[in-house]
């Protein structure tokens, strides 16, 4: 038992202990998403989350010490951004073909996301800095991130939002089209790249190839303007 | 392998040096996305450099959500009664953004003739 204390508080010192949990209990969710036949509710970052938490709850681990490990991961975020440039490159062709379609959706998309979310929480007297956390949740994970740290916004809290709204796009997107009767795979696929991201995204291929990869565009698309509209729709609510 | 990553942060290096000195209102990744795809657009043979790598960090984008979901959990208590009205900001936006940028795009569509080919 002392032997084993001993171990525990070598490695509890280092990082590589979480950063080890964190791919780990990825890999996890992401085979237990998959022996659920990718059903969005099944979603392996809320999986993951879940089961690192509860592992730092019952080692009495903090937050901070977890981080100093799972820190690498997170740094990817920055590079991952940068790296949505390739998908985008690849579908300019499409791009070009549906030039005004594509602007007035990401246009109005946008807007819809940031303003009715800020409109709904405000109504229900949430704290504006809870209020920026949330105007960016539209946008992928590390551009929502970038994005609610400026405005003043939680980065861990801003996750979640961002989390709840893939998750919540990939579950709502086929009932709420379907009731619209759009059969524009096009608009289908850039409607939820543009709210609910790489989550959204994921949905989307596994529907149609052209829903997929006009929400890859979307979503890369959304990254740009969330970083302009957001600011702006939060400003209408301080 | 080497050459794309050290594009990738330089790329970013470049867009986070540039936001801070400018204080533009854009995160530095997003200004590094902006200018990884003029380096694209402007050298079509760059794509095949960086296609590996970036197909590779993309492949498992959801994984780089964790290190900062696992911080939600410590949030949750601070939240308190403001939970429920979050969970209906976030369904009431992603049905209402999903319905009006589908809409738009398919009357924009139909107004302008750009069909699906």
């Amino acid at each position: 038992m002392t032997e084993f204390a001993e171990i525990w508080s070598y490695l509890s010192q280092g990082p590589l202990l979480w950063l080890t949990a964190t791919l780990a209990a990825y890999a996890l969710g992401d085979a237990c998403f998959r022996a659920a036949g990718r059903n969005p509710l099944a979603n392996p970052v809320l999986i993951s989350v879940v089961v690192l938490a509860a592992l730092l709850w019952l080692t009495g681990t903090t937050y901070a010490t977890y981080f100093a490990g799972a820190q690498f991961v997170h740094f990817l975020l920055g590079p991952a951004t940068v790296a949505l440039a390739l998908p985008l490159y690849d579908s300019l062709p499409q791009l070009r073909r549906a030039l005004l379609p594509v602007l007035a959706a990401l246009i109005v998309g946008s807007l819809t996301a940031a303003l009715s979310a800020l409109a709904i929480a405000h109504a229900f007297g949430v704290s504006p800095e809870v209020l920026a956390a949330l105007a960016a949740k539209s946008a992928t994970a590390p551009v929502a991130i970038g994005i609610a740290e400026r405005m003043g916004g939680s980065p861990t809290l801003t996750a979640m939002l961002v989390i709840l709204t893939g998750v919540t796009g990939a579950v709502v997107a086929t009932p709420v089209l379907n009731a619209l009767r759009l059969k524009d795979w096009r608009a289908r696929g850039f409607a939820v790249g543009v709210t609910s991201h790489g989550i959204g995204t994921a949905r989307a291929f596994q529907v149609h190839p052209t829903a997929g990869a006009f929400a890859g565009l979307g979503m890369a698309l959304n990254a740009i303007a969330t970083a302009l509209i957001a600011p702006f729709a939060l400003s209408l609510f301080q | 392998m080497l050459h794309a990553l050290t594009a990738l942060l330089l790329c970013q290096l470049v867009g986070e040096a540039a936001t801070r000195s400018l204080s533009l209102p854009l995160p530095g990744p997003v200004l590094g996305l902006v200018l990884m795809l003029a380096l694209l657009v402007s050298f079509p043979r760059f794509a095949a450099l960086m296609r590996p790598v970036a197909q590779g960090i993309l492949a498992h984008l959801s994984l780089l959500f964790v290190p900062a979901g696992v911080g939600v959990v410590g949030h949750l208590a601070t939240l308190g009664g403001q939970t429920m009205a979050l969970m209906l900001a976030v369904v009431g936006s992603t049905v209402l953004s999903i319905a009006a940028g589908a809409v738009t795009f398919a009357a924009v569509a139909r107004l302008t003739g750009a069909r699906d080919d």
